[in-house]
């Protein structure tokens, strides 16, 4: 069986993508960011993950205006890197994983979320700057560790999906995973934000405060999140601020109750406050036994009182819920 | 027809590109894109009035265009994503297109950012909605009343406790 067993949150700024292209990350301004990464790479390197679904945003690239999906997956076997007006990045072409890529999409689709499918598409900074910072710095005629079933998302155009959609979206992205047999250690990005403005003369708005509290309810209460109307984030956290509800698709993939394993947040790069969460499923051996082992004691009273066959019914009923 | 009143119209210095903007917007936003093409680009730079005839643009979007008025663009429909292309062909830096948003130089809207940019005080809303968003308040208010039961000088066995198991909690995460 696949399975989620980490969730990261990652700013995209462009110009983060830049700073590795020209060869500035060294620069005291640049290195304030990455610095920040350098565990997380340390933490992708030992975790391997055979496989990664990435959330992000096309920023007038692949998509523009004549076509706004809400929801895109990439079924591609490849999806080559996009010029954004300065040439494509130097990064190598990301490598799509089409087989688990179309189960996703025909679960999903029969779980009630109306995906549009990719089967050709070009990936901006939008993807490939979060699998920089993660992965490191990759050589063009080189491979990315993994490969990446991309999630493109409208926030360009308001409305975008509410947090509550991203939220369950999430959920049956996991459902989808979990029902895929073969056995494959998936990691899933939530990428853009955190807080920021880059249109109007409000530009430049950034609100530590709220994002710091962001991070705080992603890691222990996400259901808070999940309530906050569009109009909050665009107020609080800057009009394009509101990328960050692509972070609880990545949240809602993943356990109730999570581990923070690292965190880091700095202001800015470029206009946007950097913000960066990795959080891990429990082990699931450890969390399955004790459910089990309850569901078995209550199976056991119960089976004194009610037949056999309705007690384990019941323990069955227990057991899933209980999940 | 005027544009009906959104809810986020109170946010100050802010055009949200809704789907209205998006529908009124189309030729900004395709004249944008075709900036990414270098053939545009030279076509448009040898003749500006002339290679935006090719789109469906009103006169006032024209006039923006030519102008180079980010904010009317945005106003009339523009989105940031697509305007930058404009800016990019004029060889400007998506910090300085920044700038010329907010009415400020390159240099002074750098430092605004270096200083950790923008505060959002004052800057929630045309008509006074100064409080700050429920998520945030509730969140600000948990934690008062989390910090409370520390800052008693004697604290009960239970509060103290409570304090124990936060702090093992917050050493796991650790």
């Amino acid at each position: 069986m696949a399975r989620i067993v980490a969730g990261i949150g990652s700013s995209h700024v462009p110009a983060i993508g830049a700073a590795i292209d020209n060869g500035k990350t060294e620069e005291p301004y640049w290195k304030r960011v990455f610095s920040g990464f350098e565990k997380s790479q340390a933490w992708m390197r030992e975790l391997k993950p055979d496989v990664a679904i990435i959330v992000y945003n096309d920023h007038a690239t692949a998509f523009s205006v004549e076509m706004i999906p809400t929801f895109a997956l990439g079924c591609a076997a490849e999806f080559p890197p996009a010029d954004e007006g300065w040439g494509p990045r130097p990064v190598p072409v990301v490598e799509g994983y089409p087989a688990l890529a179309s189960h996703i999409a025909q679960s999903v689709i029969l779980d009630e979320f109306d995906l549009t499918i990719c089967n050709k598409m070009e990936v901006d900074h939008g993807m490939t700057v979060p699998m920089n910072l993660l992965f490191g710095k990759v050589d063009k005629n080189s491979h990315w560790p993994c490969p990446v079933i991309p999630l493109a998302v409208n926030v360009v155009m308001y409305p975008p999906p509410t947090g509550h959609r991203c939220y369950m979206l999430g959920k049956a992205i996991r459902r989808a995973v979990e029902s895929y047999p073969e056995d494959l250690k998936v990691v899933i990005f939530g990428t853009g934000g955190l807080s920021h403005q880059i249109s109007g003369p409000r530009a430049g708005l950034i609100n530590s405060k709220w994002d710091k509290a962001f991070l705080d309810n992603l890691s222990k209460d996400p259901q808070k999140l999940v309530k906050i109307p569009h109009v909050d984030y665009m107020r609080e956290a800057g009009a394009e601020g509101i990328e960050m509800v692509m972070w609880l698709i990545m949240r809602g993939a993943l356990d109730d109750k999570v581990d923070e394993v690292y965190r880091f947040y700095t202001v800015p790069a470029s206009n946007t406050a950097v913000g960066h969460i990795i959080l891990a499923n429990r082990p699931r051996a450890v969390r399955q036994r004790a459910p089990a082992h309850k569901a078995a004691k209550r199976a056991t009273a119960r089976k004194a009182k009610a037949p056999a066959k309705r007690a384990a019914a019941r323990a069955k009923a227990t057991l899933i819920r209980g999940r | 027809m005027a544009r009906k009143e959104q809810v986020y119209d109170d946010i100050p210095g802010t055009y949200v590109f809704d789907a209205e903007r998006s529908r009124q917007g189309f030729g900004i936003n395709m004249f944008c894109m075709s900036l990414l093409k270098e053939q545009n680009r030279k076509a448009f730079k040898a003749n500006e009035a002339e290679y935006l005839k090719q789109f469906r643009l009103t006169s006032e979007q024209t006039e923006a265009i030519l102008k180079r008025d980010y904010n009317r663009m945005l106003e009339l429909g523009g989105n940031i994503y697509f305007t930058a292309k404009l800016g990019a062909t004029d060889g400007h830096s998506f910090q300085h297109l920044a700038a010329v948003m907010t009415g400020n130089s390159q240099d002074d809207y750098a430092k605004m950012m270096l200083g950790g940019g923008r505060s959002v005080e004052g800057n929630r809303s045309r008509s006074g909605k100064n409080t700050p968003s429920a998520f945030i308040a509730r969140g600000a208010a948990a934690k008062k009343s989390a910090a409370k039961p520390k800052a008693k000088a004697k604290p009960t066995a239970k509060s103290n406790a409570k304090s124990i198991s936060s702090k093992s909690k917050s050493a796991k995460r650790k």
